[in-house]
């Protein structure tokens, strides 16, 4: 992983996560912004997928469990899809609170991919 | 697609959850609720997927707090399940196991972390439960879940009551 990458990631993921939360609980439902705040970060996962297959060929290798980044990883890239299709399904504020909540988990779980990936 | 949510118009759905309450009995997979849900997911997502991951990696290190983080993140799946599709007795059941778990297995782990078969401590490190030292390596989440997860069915059952 290349760490400037995984912190503008979790900065980026905890913004998402405070917007969604604060415009959910202003009592909006999810809108373009918050939808588009989940792509974002969803985006971003994807890219981190693209960085981990093509980083160990450059020289960038993992020291710690590769499997249990992949576990991380691919969890992670499931979950904005899974809060976005449940915020459409139902669309109320508290929907806007979950893509936060989404956004806040993706936060956390890169923390940890960067620390399995350099423990 | 016009389904019948899509029939409000977005100004008067911008108001429920709150106007809403009292007005019907709360289905607790429904409104605030639903944030309730995505978080348990989240956890039990992670409790499990984890635990599987130490009992297949390293089994051997911590059985005994390996099969607990398990016995866990099946239990959160089940917690999640039971409020996402409102079977109330059953979220209460669950919630209150996680309650317990996480005080005893917490407590357990901070006083007397031979019986659980731990090392370390470390809420980060490689032998690291979902319930060990309360919860600390999930920010804590395993502890204050349970009681928000209560509360909120308590608030749910006084509103279903009333309706």
């Amino acid at each position: 992983m290349i760490a400037a990458f995984t912190i503008a990631q979790v900065i980026v993921a905890c913004l998402a996560g405070l917007l969604c939360v604060a415009i959910g609980l202003a009592g909006r439902r999810p809108n373009d912004l918050t939808l588009g705040a989940l792509v974002l970060v969803e985006v971003l996962l994807l890219a981190q997928l693209v960085v981990a297959l093509i980083a160990p060929a450059l020289g960038n290798h993992p020291t710690g469990s590769v499997p249990l980044f992949y576990v991380y990883l691919i969890s992670a890239v499931l979950i904005p899809p899974l809060a976005v299709v449940w915020a459409l399904i139902e669309r109320t504020r508290w929907s806007t609170v979950v893509l936060g909540v989404a956004a806040f988990a993706i936060a956390v779980m890169v923390v940890r991919m960067q620390q399995i990936w350099t423990p | 697609m016009s389904g019948a949510q899509n029939t409000e118009s977005p100004e008067a759905a911008n108001t429920d959850g709150a106007a809403g309450a009292g007005a019907v009995a709360r289905r607790t997979g429904s409104g605030v609720g639903r944030v309730l849900v995505a978080v348990y997911a989240v956890l039990a997502i992670a409790a499990t997927g984890r635990s599987v991951f130490q009992i297949i990696d390293r089994f051997a290190e911590a059985p005994v707090a390996f099969l607990l983080s398990a016995l866990a993140g099946v239990i959160y799946l089940v917690a999640t399940i039971a409020l996402a599709a409102r079977l109330r007795m059953l979220a209460i059941i669950t919630i209150s196991i996680e309650l317990l778990g996480v005080l005893v297995v917490g407590t357990l782990s901070m006083v007397a972390p031979a019986v659980l078969g731990l090392d370390s401590l470390d809420p980060f490190g490689r032998e690291s439960t979902v319930w060990s030292a309360f919860g600390a390596g999930y920010l804590l989440v395993p502890l204050v879940l349970p009681v928000l997860g209560l509360l909120y069915l308590r608030s749910t059952a006084v509103r279903a009551a009333k309706g």
